[in-house]
């Protein structure tokens, strides 16, 4: 019997087909295509004085020491947002998985942050960790810790990761609860039979099987962290102090709308783009053969 | 359900035929001004459409200066964009250089034969936005100056006299120790520290920011501002703040919540963050003077400068209604609009004319205080130090400032290397802007 589903009219495909090629086109390639555009421009902010200045742009943010330091400082960021996200949100879906009563309150409380706007949780947590009125610097300075994440580089830091994690793990949460319940138990009861412990099994059996789930939201998380903290930076520390928040797709905004630099802006966002692409590229080309579908 | 349609039929009805009584020509203004500010803003265009019917003004809110400029030139780009627009002052350079996209105030009130008279406005207020030959690009609007405030209490607790400022830095650092001495948790703390300590403190001790008139006369300029007295000057706060006697709080104003929570001997921040002061701390736990100085830069103060916002036109409209614009902007220097736009928000009016009627009412009598702002700027005529700054790419230059001060502060950099790297960092951003601009 043929199994496989054919068109007998040959515009229905392309039909069927338009509504994603239209949206992908017009909310992705088109803006894309302008930002290409604009990297090889350098032009004052109306529009006017337009001065095709070909790779300019890009040669003045190689010669530029602090654009550098800003790639690292990403590196950096993007690593321990994506990491540091994706174990303790691992944990957390593990241990709710396990919980009999309540099961359900556990689960909405852990999805609740994601409901929050990252901008919003920048300010919630620029509050509790406030030098002066803020909560938790109150409580550090009771046993010893002087936290003051305005002048000090590695105190904002870890504050912006931490409010940049904290934004995520109901999203990959979700998506790590909704892997393991798919697990069928009879496996893990027959792993158990065979006495395999809790860490076993996990080890063995469950993250294994959670492999693709843990996949497609590496992938995310590290999308998320170099695009999405935007408002976090923001609404913390706006890139400072020092440069020490000042991350990659913080300074495409400084520049391009603070500064109206539109043309320097678009071509950090052309290479932004482009070293995205690549690690989706490498993530699907080399992580995803480890992982078991 | 019929009933409903029937009503909003009739209703559109008559918002049709009252438009077509009237055949009022509408401005739109675009700003930024929230809150509190943002009602008076209402207020003022309301009272413009009462004082004539020609014209409409439509103020409407378009959120922080970024997104208000983003949100025009989007607009210009789009063929809509609106007759007035609110920017800040550091995005005057830049605003010059988008030629065919603003219509300077000069022009348009000579196209609109409209009076007009620079000699009645106050002299960096004017000059701030206008030529080296003296025509005015934009019309200034929110603008202000950093003031001197001292928290009453504290200066009591210290054993000191809780009514006498120190005038010197000398004198403030010494008061602002013993309070610390005395259980402050903070001596002084500045507001916009790239405003208040580099470019005012130049200013006020006439030391150049920038080459050519602090860029007045020109876009081929280079920074000035790693000068020995402002490395003496930011290397003495460093240094006061290993023991409190200076502490940073953060960018832009988010400093002053030290204040407002009764934590700061003194803080150095915008005449019109007055009224939260007062709302904060109480109108008599307060005290209002002038900058101190470095007596050993200068003998005396010279004059400070501003910041704030002003209202640029924009191109691209039917010629008809600049008339309406030219109109508008008189409307808003006239003395009892500016005199009530400068105590109802702490902004230093425009004119000479709007402070004088202030005094005369008796304001400041009833508000001790808010006549240090109009005070500082009009101390002495103003040099080419002390006119103002025509930075391009100022806002980034303010960003590397503010960054390299961070720097120092955190204890990285002394100050020396600190406003040197400023200064060569920043010096690349004025190439860039040049070469946009030439």
């Amino acid at each position: 019997m043929e199994k496989r589903v054919t068109f007998h009219e040959r515009w229905l495909p392309y039909l069927l087909v338009a509504p994603q090629m239209i949206i992908t086109l017009v909310f992705f390639f088109w803006p894309s295509g302008q930002a290409i555009y604009q990297s090889v421009l350098i032009e004052d902010a109306f529009g006017g004085n337009s001065k095709f200045v070909f790779l300019d742009n890009f040669i003045h943010l190689f010669n530029d020491d602090s654009y550098f330091a800003s790639v690292r400082l990403t590196v950096v960021f993007s690593f321990l947002v994506a990491t540091i996200g994706l174990a303790v949100s691992l944990l957390l879906a593990v241990m709710a998985d396990r919980v009999i009563r309540g099961a359900t309150a556990y689960k909405a409380f852990l999805v609740w942050p994601y409901a929050v706007a990252p901008a919003v949780a920048g300010v919630l947590w620029g509050f509790l960790f406030n030098p002066s009125v803020g909560i938790v610097a109150w409580m550090l300075q009771g046993i010893g810790i002087e936290f003051n994440y305005v002048t000090n580089g590695n105190q904002a830091l870890t504050l912006v990761i931490i409010a940049a994690v904290w934004n995520q793990i109901s999203y990959n949460f979700l998506f790590f609860l909704a892997g393991l319940q798919s697990i069928p138990k009879s496996l893990i009861e027959a792993a158990a039979i065979d006495g395999a412990g809790p860490g076993r099994r996990f080890w063995d059996i469950i993250f294994p099987l959670l492999s693709p789930t843990g996949f497609f939201l590496l992938v995310i998380n590290i999308i998320y962290s170099f695009f999405g903290t935007f408002g976090v930076v923001d609404a913390l520390t706006k890139g400072g102090p020092g440069q020490a928040t000042n991350i990659l797709v913080y300074k495409v905004y400084n520049d391009g709308f603070r500064g109206q630099d539109l043309g320097g802006s678009s071509a950090q966002s052309v290479i932004l783009m482009i070293v995205v692409i690549a690690l989706t590229f490498v993530q699907f080309r080399f992580i995803e053969r480890r992982v078991h579908y | 359900m019929t009933r409903i349609l029937l009503s909003s039929v009739a209703a559109a009805a008559v918002l049709v035929s009252a438009q077509g009584a009237v055949a009022q020509t509408e401005i739109q203004w675009w700003h930024a001004m929230g809150g509190n500010l943002g009602e008076v803003v209402n207020d003022l265009a309301a009272g413009f459409n009462k004082s004539q019917s020609e014209y409409k003004v439509n103020p409407v809110y378009k959120g922080s200066y970024t997104e208000t400029l983003t949100a025009a030139i989007a607009a210009f780009r789009a063929k809509q964009a609106p007759h007035i627009v609110q920017v800040f002052e550091v995005g005057t350079a830049n605003m010059m250089a988008a030629k065919g996209a603003v219509y300077p105030v000069y022009q348009l009130m000579a196209d609109a034969k409209e009076p007009f008279d620079p000699k009645s406005y106050i002299g960096p207020v004017y000059g701030y936005y206008s030529t080296t030959d003296g025509k005015l690009l934009s019309m200034p609007f929110n603008s202000s100056t950093p003031v001197l405030y001292w928290n009453k209490e504290l200066l009591s607790k210290a054993g000191l006299d809780p009514n006498k400022p120190p005038k010197t830095w000398p004198e403030l650092g010494e008061m602002a120790k013993k309070a610390v001495a005395a259980g402050a948790k903070c001596g002084f703390t500045p507001q916009w520290q790239t405003w208040t300590m580099i470019e005012n403190y130049g200013a006020w001790h006439n030391l150049p920011y920038a080459t050519k008139q602090n860029g007045f006369g020109g876009t081929d300029i280079e920074l000035k501002f790693n000068d020995a007295p402002r490395v003496k000057f930011i290397q003495m706060l460093a240094d006061w703040s290993k023991d409190k006697t200076f502490v940073y709080g953060g960018r832009e104003g988010k400093s002053t919540a030290l204040f407002t929570a009764g934590e700061c001997a003194f803080h150095i921040a915008s005449s019109a963050t007055a009224s939260a002061i007062d709302k904060a701390l109480g109108s008599d736990k307060f005290g209002m003077a002038m900058m101190p100085y470095s007596p050993d830069v200068a003998p005396k103060p010279q004059n400070s400068i501003i910041g704030g916002a002003t209202l640029w036109v924009l191109q691209g409209r039917p010629a008809a209604e600049y008339k309406g614009v030219a109109k508008f902007l008189n409307y808003l220097a006239s003395t009892p609009v500016q005199a009530k736009w400068h105590q109802e928000t702490g902004y230093v009016p425009v004119t000479l004319a709007a402070a004088e009627v202030t005094a005369k009412d008796g304001f400041y009598k009833k508000f001790p205080g808010r006549e240090i702002a109009v005070e500082e700027l009009t101390l002495n005529p103003p040099t080419d130090n002390s006119k103002g700054l025509r930075i391009g790419n100022f806002v980034q230059i303010r960003d590397i400032v503010d960054s390299e001060l961070e720097n120092v502060w955190s204890g990285k950099k002394d100050a020396k290397t600190a406003l040197d790297d400023a200064v060569k960092a920043g010096n690349e951003q004025l190439k860039r802007f040049e070469a946009a601009n030439k």
